[in-house]
């Protein structure tokens, strides 16, 4: 029996091209949901990343820079960027509007920083969910 | 922009309630079963906040 789901997943073909979902997924979060007309499912995903997105800037949180050195501060500063870049135009708007925080010390700016780097990773699930939609992986 | 200042219990509430809904609207497959998987991982992130803040409290003395 699920020997014969995976062959028909497995042979089904992919319900679009989904370069335009994952990318608009990752410009607007659920925006890949839109677009696979799930609405609603798209919508708390907006609503869920926005908002953490918001509040980590509202706590003054900072965005991270690649930085290299040792390797402990390589994966820090590099993946933090990535999660940071991973909320699109969120992202995108706050460093462009010059709403980005320089570091601070302080625990609620570390809250902060680290809900930012959240928001964008929680975006990434919402990415790779839309492309499972996408190609027909998942319905 | 407002600035907000937040205790580690309410960030830590607030970032299971995102993580929740995240969670949960990306996996199962029918709106029942999310809610559930969403409640429960909500659930899983509260018990696990009050065990590692107690288990902290009781190894530092």
């Amino acid at each position: 029996m699920a020997t014969n789901v995976k062959a028909q997943v497995a042979a089904a073909p992919p319900a679009r091209s989904w370069y335009g979902v994952v990318l608009l997924a990752w410009l607007v979060p659920g925006g890949g949901h839109f677009l696979l007309k799930r609405p609603g499912r798209g919508a708390l995903l907006l609503a869920s990343v926005a908002i953490m997105f918001l509040l980590g800037l509202m706590m003054r949180g900072a965005m991270f820079q690649p930085q290299t050195g040792d390797v402990l501060t390589t994966i820090i500063y590099c993946c933090g960027f990535v999660g940071d870049l991973a909320s699109g135009l969120l992202y995108l708007l706050t460093v462009w509007l010059g709403y980005s925080q320089p570091d601070m010390a302080g625990h609620v700016h570390d809250y902060g920083a680290k809900f930012l780097v959240a928001a964008g990773l929680l975006n990434i699930l919402a990415m790779v969910d839309a492309y499972e939609i996408a190609t027909g992986q998942k319905d | 922009m407002p600035k907000m200042n937040l205790s580690h219990f309410e960030v830590a509430i607030l970032f299971a309630l995102f993580a929740s809904v995240v969670l949960g609207v990306i996996t199962k497959r029918t709106d029942a079963e999310r809610l559930r998987y969403g409640i429960r991982c909500f659930a899983y992130f509260v018990v696990a906040l009050i065990g590692l803040g107690w288990l902290m409290k009781l190894g530092h003395g």
